[in-house]
């Protein structure tokens, strides 16, 4: 029986992207849904009662949601292809670890610099540069977060380097001055086909947050 | 293994430290628990949790594991003789994972909102709260498929997860006059609360809740007398 398998999502979103990679990385065919999340699908609703978010993962038609349960369940089910946490109990807590922190503190210290203006983007940049040294601390001179191979925990946080050009533009900041290695890690990141095809353009990410920026009334 | 080969870094009102002793007694293994009075913190834990300088931290052998649902999770797959902790079907995982991130980072968030506020403050919190636990029995009717526990015939993740609260749910309760678990709109949970805290792996360990009544009346004196601190 040929499986079922769709995605809502909404294009920038870091956490659709992550979901978007475990796909590409396991060769899974899919069917992609772009919600529009002003006017949020039926589906969608039905689908993530509680929170009304996107990614919403429907697998023969049960949805999974939550970006990270939704890379750990693609692990799971097609377990037989490219697996993405490691098999050792103490790394696999490893990567846990640190894709949790990945989505406690980047999302979060992003958003105090693109969506903020004056004093507050000033803190925020202070901080989105201290969680990225964190990070960098973290990553030391492997060449993934995985070790040898893309793992989870890059997978959890390549997202954010479509991100980063709209990030440092708003922040007037080079991220590369200040995290070298994480810049050279994401380039390294972005040599997967898998990657690549997946992160939309920078400056296309650029346009939408400047778009959502006037709405907001920050511009 | 020997009983100092697992270290645990906790404190006793903890619901998460709770959830990690008993992840380790539905395993059987045996462990030192270092108690932590946070004030100030011990040079063991700065050192082997440097992210957050948080409990609990579990110490296998020289290697530390924090934040309690990777703790949870490490032991489930560290000791495979006894029990599992995890569903063994994918689908069941993530829905019991997902309720766990539910619980962490929308429900009991807003049940310590709402031991820090007075008066009206509380309204829409105990509101916020009363829905969610609404939503929780839904979900014990889908996950439990008629057994005791989400897990099914015994303690499983999202039973820890949520398990793990209820000293602090029956402390709101005292506090605010809410009622979250109750016969006649949450009579599953209600049951499940009491099966829970029975079980062999929680029983002995779970903090009474006068205990806990009195840390939080001296923790939110201490609150009020102190400056805000983000």
């Amino acid at each position: 029986m040929a499986d079922e398998v769709v995605l809502l999502d909404f294009w920038p979103s870091m956490f659709g992207m992550r979901v978007r990679i475990a796909l590409a990385e396991k060769g899974i065919k899919y069917e992609y849904k772009e919600e529009d999340l002003r006017n949020k699908s039926p589906l969608l609703l039905e689908m993530s009662p509680i929170h009304k978010k996107i990614p919403v993962f429907i697998h023969n038609g049960k949805p999974v949601c939550e970006s990270l349960i939704i890379v750990q369940y693609i692990d799971e089910v097609w377990k037989d292809k490219c697996p993405l946490l490691p098999t050792d109990p103490y790394q696999r807590a490893h990567s846990r670890f640190w894709a949790d922190f990945v989505d406690k503190k980047v999302y979060e210290v992003s958003r105090k610099v693109w969506a903020t203006n004056g004093e507050e983007k000033k803190a925020g940049k202070k901080e989105f540069i201290e969680i990225f040294k964190i990070l960098e601390g973290e990553l030391g001179d492997k060449p993934y977060y995985g070790g040898e191979t893309f793992g989870f925990v890059d997978l959890s946080l390549i997202p954010f380097y479509s991100w980063f050009y709209a990030i440092e533009t708003l922040g007037e900041f080079n991220l590369e001055a200040e995290c070298p290695k994480i810049v050279a890690w994401a380039k390294r990141c972005l040599q997967k086909e898998t990657v690549a095809k997946t992160l939309p353009d920078q400056k296309k990410v650029y346009e939408f947050v400047g778009q959502t920026r006037k709405r907001f009334g920050l511009e | 293994m020997a009983k100092n080969d697992v270290k645990l870094l906790g404190a006793w009102p903890s619901p998460f430290v709770l959830r990690a002793r008993v992840a380790l007694n539905i395993k059987s293994v045996k462990y030192e628990f270092l108690e932590e009075t946070m004030a100030p913190k011990s040079e063991l834990l700065l050192q082997s949790n440097p992210v957050y300088k948080k409990i609990p931290v579990l110490i296998h052998g020289d290697k530390p594991i924090c934040e309690s649902q990777v703790i949870v999770q490490y032991i489930d797959e560290a000791w495979t003789s006894g029990p599992s902790i995890l569903p063994s079907d994918p689908c069941d995982r993530a829905i019991h994972r997902f309720w766990a991130v539910y619980l962490d980072e929308t429900w009991f968030p807003t049940m310590k909102g709402l031991l820090a506020v007075q008066g009206e403050e509380r309204k829409p919190l105990m509101d916020q709260l009363s829905e969610g636990i609404v939503l929780l029995e839904e979900a014990f009717g889908k996950c439990s498929k008629g057994k005791a526990f989400f897990g099914g015939d015994g303690i499983g993740f999202l039973d820890i997860v949520f398990g793990c609260f209820l000293g602090w749910l029956r402390v709101s309760e005292k506090i605010t006059g809410l009622k979250l678990l109750d016969e006649a709109k949450t009579p599953r949970l209600v049951k499940w609360a009491e099966s829970f805290c029975a079980d062999a792996a929680v029983k002995g360990i779970m903090p009474e809740t006068n205990k806990l009544l009195e840390f939080a009346r001296a923790l939110a004196a201490k609150m009020r007398e102190a400056p805000p601190k983000n």
